[in-house]
C-alpha cells in the first residue's frame, strides 16, 4: 500500500524529515506517536503533497506508483485521504457542493459517470448516518463556525464519503471531548475493511483504546527511532517521552 | 488643466455649442436652466483629472480622447423593440423599460399594472407633464456646480427615466430598466433619472445592460434617488457590457426619516467603470446598504466611489464591496463616510476585500472615515490578497483539481455579494453570470447573448 523509504524533506532550509522508513500493508492501522516538533505533522503533509515542504531525499511508493509525479487531487483519487489536524473553513463554499465536486471528480478519475443529485444525496444521506454526523452541519459552508470536534467529525465525514485506501488521521483526537473522540472513533472503525488502511498520528494514548493499531512507531527528531506492536505506545504513556528523549529506549 | 485635458473639454463644449438647438428645443426651462449652470461649471473645471484626489485612481482622460458620436434626439427604428427584446431571465417577473442610447422608448408598454398613482415615464416628458414634482427634486442632490461629470451630464441632459411612487403604495414586482446601446460608430450617451418614493413606499429597481455593437460606448448616468419616510428602495446596478465600454455612473440618495435603502452595484465587465454612490442620511433612524462586487480581467479599470452622509442621530450603515482583478486589471475603492457632529448613536461598518490574481493586477483602495460625534460604532477595514493556499490545499487533498478549486474559492468569496439580492430568480441568475465570468466564458444572459438587435 505504502512505502516510504529514506524520507528527508525540509521547509525554509530546516531539515524535519531525517530519513523515515516506513511500510504500510493493506488492511493494517499503523500508529505514529512523537513529541511535539518530532514531524508527525510535517509527514503528513508531505504525503498529502503540500507543496511548502521540500522532499530532499528519499522516495514514497503509493500503490506502486511514485508518490511526487502525483499532484494532491491525483493523490487524493489515487486514495489517499488526509485528515486535518486543523481543518480550513471555507466560507461560502457549501458542504453539498464541494462533496458532490469531490466525488465527481473521484468518479471521473475511475471513468464512472457522475452521480445523479438523488443518488448523491442519498449517499450523503447514508454516510451522515454512518459516521453520526449531525445533518445540519452539511447544509453550512466548509467548517465554518463548527466547533472543534464538528470540525473532526467533518473529517471522517468526507473520509466515508470518498471512500480512501489509505487515511491519514493528524491529531485527530486534539481537542475532542472523550464523546466526540468515541464518535470520530467509531466512524473511523466502521469504515475499516481488509483492504484499506490507516495511519493514525497522535501524541497521546488516549485514541488508541479506541482505534487499536498493529503497529506503533515512535518519531523523534525526524526519524522513526522505534516500532512495535500496540503495547509499545502503553509504554510511552506509562514512561513519557522523556523517556524517547534521553535515548533510554 | 493639461493641455490634453483642456483639448478634451473643449471638444466637448463645442460640442454641446454645436447642438444648443436641439439641447434647448425639446426640454422643460428646468432642465435648460440646470444645463446652462452645469456647462459654465464644466467649461471651469473640464473633466477631472487623476490630480482631483476624487479621480486619483482612474484616469479618464483616455477614454474621452476618443472622439463620440452623440444623437441628440430620439432616434426611429424599423423594428418594435418591445417585440424584439425582452428579457428572458427564467422567472425574473419585472416591469420591464426599455431604453435605447439613453432615450426612453417611446413606445414601452403602458405601464397599466403598476399600482395606482405611480408615474413611470420618459424623463423629457415629465419634466414637462409634471413640473412641480420635478422641479422640486431634480438638481437637488446631483448638484450642477460640484462635480464635472455631473456638470457634463446635466449641460447634455435630454431624457432618461422617471419614477414616483406615491403615499402608502408598494411595488410589488421590481421595475427593470434595460439599456439597449447599438451603433455603428463610438457614441456618447447620457442619461438622467429621477426617483421619487414618497412615505411608506416600496420600490426596487433593476439596471441591466444590452451592448453588443463591437463599438466604443461612453455613458455617463446620473440617478437622483428621493427615498420618503419608512419607504424601502432596492437598487441593483448590474453592469455587463464589453471591452470596449466606458461607464459613468453616479447615484445620488437622499433618505428620509425611518428609510431603509439598500444598493448593489455588481460590475461585472467593462473597459472603465467608474461608479460613484452618495448617500445622505437626511433624518433619524434610516438603514443603508451599500454592496459591490467587481470583477475586472486583462486591462479593465474598475472604481467605486461611495460617499456616505450620516447628518442625524440614530442610523446605520453597512457597505461591503469586493473585488476580483485577474491579469493586468486595476481597480480603485474611495469609501468616505462622515458622521456630523449631531448624528449621535450612528453605527457604520465599512469594508472592502480584494483578490488579486496575479501579480500585474492592481488595486487601490482608501477607506476614510471622518467622525464629529462623540457616541457613535464605526469600522472600516480593506483587505487585498491572493486566494486562501490553506484553503486550496485543503479543497484538493479531496480531488478538486487545482483550477476548479481556485474557482470554487473565487466564487465563494462573490457569493458574500450575491446573497444580499433581495430579489428572486435576479439572484440566481447573477450566481450564473459570476461563475461564467470568472469561468472566463462569456458572461450574458442567454437571450442578450443571442439576440443583438441591429
Amino acid at each position: 500500500m505504502l512505502s516510504i523509504k529514506n524520507l528527508h524533506a525540509s521547509i525554509d532550509g530546516k531539515k524535519i524529515l531525517n530519513g523515515i522508513n516506513l511500510e504500510v500493508k493493506p488492511g493494517e492501522v499503523h500508529a505514529i506517536m512523537g513529541p511535539n516538533g518530532s514531524g508527525k505533522s510535517t509527514l503528513a503533509a508531505v504525503l498529502a503533497g503540500r507543496e511548502i515542504f521540500k522532499v530532499t531525499e528519499g522516495e514514497i511508493l503509493f500503490n506502486g506508483k511514485n508518490i511526487f509525479d502525483l499532484n494532491p487531487e491525483e493523490r487524493a483519487k489515487e486514495g489517499l485521504f488526509l485528515s486535518f489536524q486543523y481543518p480550513i473553513e471555507i466560507p461560502g463554499v457549501s458542504m453539498v457542493n464541494f462533496m458532490r465536486t469531490a466525488v465527481n471528480e473521484h468518479r471521473k478519475y475511475h471513468n464512472l459517470k457522475p452521480l445523479s443529485a438523488q443518488d448523491f444525496l442519498k449517499l450523503m444521506r447514508d454516510k451522515k448516518k454512518l459516521v453520526e454526523i449531525d445533518s445540519r452541519l452539511t447544509n453550512r459552508s466548509v467548517n465554518e463556525g463548527f466547533s472543534g470536534g464538528e470540525k473532526k467529525k467533518n473529517e471522517i465525514f468526507q473520509m466515508a464519503m470518498l471512500e480512501p485506501k489509505l487515511s491519514i488521521l493528524d491529531e485527530t483526537d486534539s481537542g475532542l471531548d472523550i464523546d466526540a473522540l468515541r464518535v470520530v472513533a467509531n466512524g473511523v472503525n466502521k469504515l475499516k475493511t481488509k483492504d484499506n488502511s490507516t495511519i493514525v498520528i497522535t501524541h497521546y494514548q488516549r485514541l488508541l483504546d479506541y482505534i487499536v493499531p498493529d503497529v506503533v512507531h515512535i518519531l523523534y527528531n525526524g526519524k522513526i527511532v522505534k516500532t512495535g506492536g500496540k503495547d509499545l505506545a502503553l509504554v510511552l504513556e506509562d514512561k513519557g517521552y522523556d523517556w524517547i528523549k534521553n535515548g533510554n529506549y | 488643466m493639461s493641455n490634453e485635458t483642456n483639448k478634451i473639454t473643449n471638444k466637448l463644449v463645442a460640442l454641446y455649442e454645436d447642438n444648443i438647438g436641439d439641447l434647448f428645443e425639446n426640454s422643460s426651462d428646468l432642465i435648460n436652466r440646470e444645463r446652462k449652470i452645469a456647462i459654465d461649471y464644466f467649461k471651469k473645471t473640464g473633466i477631472p483629472t487623476t490630480k482631483n484626489e476624487s479621480y486619483k485612481y482612474t484616469d479618464l482622460a483616455p477614454v474621452f480622447a476618443n472622439g463620440y458620436t452623440k444623437f441628440f434626439e430620439r432616434q426611429k427604428f424599423n423594428v418594435e423593440l418591445n417585440e424584439a427584446f425582452q428579457c428572458q431571465v427564467p422567472n425574473l417577473n419585472t416591469h420591464t423599460v426599455l431604453f435605447s442610447n439613453g432615450w426612453f422608448y417611446e413606445k414601452n408598454l403602458e405601464y397599466n399594472s403598476l399600482p395606482e398613482g405611480v408615474i413611470l415615464k420618459s424623463f423629457q416628458k415629465a419634466s414637462k407633464e409634471h413640473p412641480e414634482l420635478v422641479e422640486k427634486y431634480y438638481s437637488k442632490l446631483a448638484k450642477s456646480n460640484d462635480d464635472s461629470i455631473v456638470a457634463l451630464n446635466t449641460a447634455f441632459c435630454q431624457d432618461g427615466f422617471f419614477l414616483y411612487v406615491p403615499k402608502n403604495t408598494i411595488i410589488d414586482k421590481p421595475i427593470q430598466v434595460i439599456n439597449l446601446l447599438r451603433s455603428e460608430k463610438d457614441l456618447m450617451v447620457t442619461q438622467r433619472n429621477l426617483v421619487v418614493l414618497d412615505e411608506n413606499s416600496s420600490a426596487k429597481l433593476i439596471i441591466c445592460d444590452h451592448a453588443l455593437s463591437p463599438c466604443r460606448f461612453l455613458t455617463n448616468t446620473v440617478t437622483e434617488v428621493c427615498v420618503g419616510e419608512n419607504a424601502i428602495f432596492d437598487y441593483y446596478n448590474i453592469e455587463n457590457q464589453h471591452n470596449l465600454t466606458t461607464q459613468l455612473s453616479s447615484v445620488f440618495i437622499n433618505q428620509k426619516k425611518n428609510s431603509n435603502v439598500l444598493t448593489n452595484t455588481l460590475s461585472l465587465h467593462g473597459k472603465l467603470i467608474r461608479n460613484n454612490v452618495s448617500i445622505l442620511l437626511e433624518d433619524e433612524g434610516c438603514e443603508s446598504n451599500l454592496f459591490g462586487l467587481f470583477l475586472a480581467d486583462k486591462d479593465q479599470h474598475i472604481d467605486n466611489y461611495t460617499f456616505i452622509d450620516h447628518a442625524k442621530p440614530n442610523c446605520k450603515s453597512n457597505e461591503l464591496y469586493k473585488g476580483i482583478l485577474d491579469d493586468e486589471a486595476t481597480g480603485g475603492f474611495n469609501g468616505k463616510i462622515v458622521v456630523r457632529q449631531d448624528a449621535q448613536k450612528t453605527q457604520a461598518l465599512q469594508s472592502n476585500k480584494n483578490i488579486l490574481l496575479t501579480d500585474n493586477a492592481e488595486m487601490n483602495t482608501k477607506p476614510q472615515l471622518e467622525i464629529y460625534a462623540d457616541d457613535v460604532k464605526c469600522s472600516h477595514g480593506a483587505t487585498i490578497g491572493q486566494i486562501d493556499e490553506e484553503a486550496l490545499f485543503y479543497l484538493r487533498t479531496r480531488g478538486i483539481n487545482e483550477k476548479e478549486a481556485r474557482m470554487m474559492l473565487m466564487f465563494a468569496f462573490a457569493h458574500e455579494i450575491l446573497k444580499k439580492i433581495r430579489v428572486d430568480s435576479l439572484d440566481v441568475q447573477l450566481i450564473d453570470l459570476v461563475e461564467s465570468r470568472l469561468r472566463g466564458e462569456f458572461s450574458k444572459c442567454d437571450f442578450c447573448n443571442y439576440n443583438v438587435i441591429k
